[in-house]
């Protein structure tokens, strides 16, 4: 039991890990988001 | 509506407060009958006073207001910054008696005597009042109130909830009272900061859900569309906070009228849990909130937008995956699995990536605005935190390698690496924040004086410096001592002669504190005054008359 969930653990763990980052980094990257960021990062500067 | 006046009615946060409090007096007027412990008792008459005290302001504002507060003036947001302004001038205050309570407990290290030989002032007693004062106390208080701040300013929309922000800011700063006075009088769980025993627990989960709560509903009523990276980073330091908060201290009283409880599991399982806590209150509570002030003060400050959004989303998303399964380099060489350690090192290495991609966010902000520093020293103080964050958290990787952990763990290199992280990087972070939100809140041009904010900056700096190097030396000296064998296979010294080795770098390391301390007496001197006789700042713009409906 404790044997194959360290297993489980230790690998698909990684792989789970990896998808999200790669997940993230894709939607950071994604070209058609650029526009949205780039007004996002405005925010804090228009304000009243 | 034909008519202004709405009529007056108890709203439901004012009734959801008063019910709340009237339990919590229930419950104290049981401990204060029924308990045997006077610790115990006196934090139920503490606790006594100051719910009946709670209700009676609520009634109080409420036969006082005039109608209900609108969410908008003049097609502006209607912010409510009582509980920030609150909050700000709590966060003060901490910080002070924190950091000198910090100084007191390193002088009493260099002088023995000063511990008085009374059980109230030993170390033991003090090190966690000085550790939950900074942290919990000052670096607490300024994440709630920023973050009431930042969130309301960001979304455009006033606090959800109506007096529960009050509500969050005053239970959390009892919270505060009662750990405190805890700690002095004897009342502890023995867990590194963690702690304060089962009631103060339940009630501070108390308050931090009303905090989420209070957080995610102006979330939801925004007005712009988009959510700020730094709300992100707020909301990861609450959600994470609240659940590392419940599952550590999933705790049974010996008794309802007892002070003292055990953790439904114990040994090696205990530890884990533990220190899968104790790290995140570092990388949650101290990088993931701090890191949401920086991406609101520094573009603030330095008038530009944050060097690379897209940075700041891979740099959250890998901050919160990683940090939460940093926690077993706290326990190598123990009887946590070696895989797990492993895995805590692996993890802590990787956290190289979203420490340096922040780091780089943050101080590449400036870009095209460097000049900035010479002439502000509030902003050379926020980049400045940077660069210590940029500095501490490529240490402590570096310390959660299993080899280098085995000369640094116990002695006072942590000590150092903790204050390189706490004092340069939260506590600059902080006084940033502080320097821009007091002129702000209560509108005022600017700070009293500039010239004092350099001040500030540079004898805490020369405090800081200090404080780190002595460690660092007196730390690595103590762990090569412990390791040091005599050719027949002894060991060469005994505890006592490491101690004695350590005590001149006491001295210096308590003379870095006092530095500090004095940097921010300064500043409250600067901030008080700020308030008191600074320059009024125009109106933002000329707020229209309310025209009558027709």
């Amino acid at each position: 039991m404790y044997e194959s969930m360290a297993q489980f653990a230790q690998t698909f763990g990684l792989v789970y890990f990896f998808l999200i980052f790669a997940a993230a980094v894709v939607y950071a990257l994604w070209p058609s988001n650029r526009k949205r960021f780039d007004a996002a990062a405005e925010i804090p500067l228009r304000e009243e | 509506m034909t008519h202004a006046q709405a009529a007056k009615r108890f709203s439901w946060d004012e009734g959801g407060i008063i019910a709340l409090l009237g339990l919590t007096t229930l419950f104290c007027l049981f401990i204060v009958a029924k308990t045997h412990d006077s610790a115990f008792a006196f934090h139920g008459w503490l606790g006594l006073i100051a719910s009946i005290g709670g209700i009676f302001a609520v009634v109080n504002g409420y036969q006082n207001r005039k109608g209900e507060q609108p969410e908008e003036v003049g097609g502006l947001p209607n912010y409510q910054m009582g509980p920030v302004k609150l909050g700000t001038f709590f966060s003060v205050f901490w910080g002070i008696a924190g950091f000198a309570a910090g100084l007191y407990i390193a002088l009493q290290l260099a002088f023995p005597a000063l511990n008085l030989d009374l059980p109230w002032t030993t170390f033991g007693r003090l090190r966690p009042l000085h550790t939950s004062a900074v942290i919990f106390a000052f670096g607490g208080n300024v994440l709630i109130a920023t973050s009431l701040y930042v969130v309301q300013r960001t979304c455009r929309a006033r606090t959800a909830g109506g007096l529960w922000p009050w509500f969050v800011v005053w239970g959390y700063n009892f919270f505060i009272v009662i750990a405190a006075t805890g700690y002095l009088l004897g009342i502890t769980q023995s867990k590194e900061y963690a702690e304060p025993e089962w009631y103060a627990d339940l009630w501070l989960t108390v308050v931090w859900v009303a905090y989420l709560l209070v957080f995610l509903g102006t979330i939801w009523k925004r007005k712009e569309p988009h959510i700020y990276v730094a709300n992100w980073f707020y909301l990861a330091f609450i959600v994470t906070i609240a659940m590392l908060h419940i599952v550590n201290n999933l705790t049974l009283p010996i008794s309802l009228t007892e002070p003292k409880s055990y953790i439904v599991w114990s040994g090696v399982q205990d530890a884990m849990t533990q220190w899968w806590y104790g790290h995140n209150a570092v990388g949650f509570f101290l990088t993931a909130g701090f890191l949401a002030i920086m991406y609101y003060f520094i573009p603030k400050r330095a008038e530009r937008p944050v060097y690379s959004y897209r940075l700041s989303i891979v740099h959250f998303w890998s901050l919160i995956f990683i940090y939460i399964w940093a926690g077993p380099h706290h326990l190598h060489y123990t009887a946590v699995p070696q895989w797990a350690q492993t895995l805590g090192m692996t993890f802590s290495i990787m956290l190289w990536m979203p420490s340096w991609g922040g780091m780089i966010n943050g101080l590449m902000t400036l870009s095209g605005a460097w000049d900035k520093l010479r002439t502000d020293p509030v902003l050379r103080m926020l980049v400045v935190s940077v660069a210590f964050y940029g500095m501490s958290t490529f240490e402590g990787p570096l310390m959660s390698v299993r080899a280098v952990n085995s000369l640094s763990h116990y002695t006072d290199w942590t000590i150092g690496h903790v204050h390189s992280g706490a004092l340069g990087w939260v506590g600059y972070i902080s006084f940033g924040a502080l320097y821009c939100l007091v002129p702000w809140l209560w509108n005022k041009r600017e700070l009293y004086s500039l010239k004092l904010v350099a001040w500030h900056f540079w004898i805490s700096t020369i405090g800081i410096v200090l404080y780190i190097t002595s460690m660092w030396v007196s730390g690595i000296m103590q762990g090569l001592m412990w390791r040091a064998y005599t050719r027949l296979g002894f060991l060469e010294y005994s505890f006592i002669e490491t101690v004695e080795a350590m005590e001149p770098f006491y001295v210096i390391r308590a003379l870095g504190g006092a530095l500090f301390l004095i940097g921010a007496l300064i500043m409250a001197y600067n901030l008080w005054m700020t308030v008191r006789v600074g320059e009024e700042a125009e109106e933002p713009a000329a707020t229209p008359a309310l025209q009558p409906a027709e």
